[in-house]
């Protein structure tokens, strides 16, 4: 394991090759996004452009969900901002390969950094693998998949023309109710989960029309869950 | 394919967040390194996040929505794949939906 670490384009391809798997999983995560796109009034255009640059399904539908014309710019902003902080957690893992990436590479590679891709690459970094090119493999595959299904999304939305309150944007909060299973970790996340759930529903009833019960839900609840721990440990 | 100029800020500025954080958090953990209350904070956001969408969203749906999360749960509890969850839970919503 004193191999020193390699970006390769043998690497890139290995990272492309492990992807295929994950790219049946996900499409209709992007088919979802992109009929949801449709259906608060994206044109195609922009719905390629929030699916190449913000390349993050979560917080899309998050935001998508509570979409209003004119575009609610700050609110958006700020959501994606507590949607993705989880991956400022992500990037410091890889950093023994990414601290020996020169030049651009880290900060490509980075950027096409998605949940799935950093669990395949760091099971592959624990597993030995010393070529950061994976990393880029991967999450670049996973980009073009993403634009691809997001586009698909659209169409299909445009085509069947779903009205609102159709069962078929259930789809999208249906990624979510599926994210939380895996997202369970056992009885310590009850509390803050619990409390998340209070505080949302008071706050939407307080503030309809704004998603600002989510940032309100997800920062009371991770408070109440730290100050737990931090008692429990303490004491 | 026309661009609307709020709808496009909105997006420039989901994408600076976005990339802010992907290449930021391993740029200040280089930098600085957080303490355990921080970190406790950052472990509870993704979980608690999505407790508060889904929440608001369940209160104000109707019976569809009820059905569809319940044929969600279930598929993913069994099957642990997001892909057939999803199919399963919209499916069993649109039959309800569909019934009544």
């Amino acid at each position: 394991m004193t191999e020193p670490v390699v970006f390769t384009a043998a690497g890139i391809r290995r990272g492309m090759v492990a992807s295929i798997p994950l790219l049946f999983g996900l499409a209709p995560f992007g088919l979802v996004c992109g009929i949801t796109q449709q259906g608060v009034g994206f044109s195609l255009a922009e719905t390629v452009l929030m699916a190449a640059l913000v390349y993050a399904g979560a917080a899309q539908l998050v935001v998508l969900g509570t979409w209003t014309h004119p575009a609610p710019i700050l609110a958006a902003t700020l959501t994606t901002l507590v949607v993705n902080l989880r991956m400022a957690l992500m990037g410091p893992v890889l950093a023994p390969w990414l601290d020996r990436m020169r030049g651009w590479r880290p900060w490509v590679s980075l950027f096409t950094l998605v949940d799935p891709s950093w669990a395949l690459s760091v099971r592959d970094m624990n597993a030995g693998g010393r070529d950061g090119g994976y990393l880029l493999g991967v999450g670049g595959m996973m980009w073009v998949n993403w634009i691809v299904t997001s586009v698909a999304g659209h169409l299909l939305g445009a085509a069947i023309r779903p009205p609102p309150g159709h069962p078929i944007f259930f789809a999208a909060l249906a990624v979510f109710v599926a994210l939380l299973v895996n997202l369970w970790r056992g009885k310590l996340d009850l509390l803050p989960w619990a409390v998340a759930g209070a505080v949302a529903a008071a706050t939407a009833r307080l503030l309809p029309g704004t998603s600002w019960y989510m940032l309100a839900g997800a920062l009371a609840g991770s408070l109440a869950g730290a100050l737990r721990d931090a008692r429990r440990s303490g004491s | 394919m026309s661009l609307d100029p709020w709808t496009a800020a909105a997006i420039l500025g989901m994408a600076a967040v976005t990339y802010a954080c992907r290449a930021g958090g391993y740029w200040l953990f280089r930098q600085i390194t957080p303490g355990p209350m921080l970190r406790a904070v950052l472990s509870y956001i993704p979980g608690t996040l999505f407790v508060s969408f889904v929440v608001p969203a369940l209160l104000a749906g109707r019976a569809h929505t009820a059905v569809g999360t319940v044929a969600t749960l279930a598929v993913m509890v069994w099957t642990r794949s997001l892909a057939w969850a999803i199919l399963a839970g919209t499916a069993a919503a649109w039959l309800a939906w569909s019934l009544a």
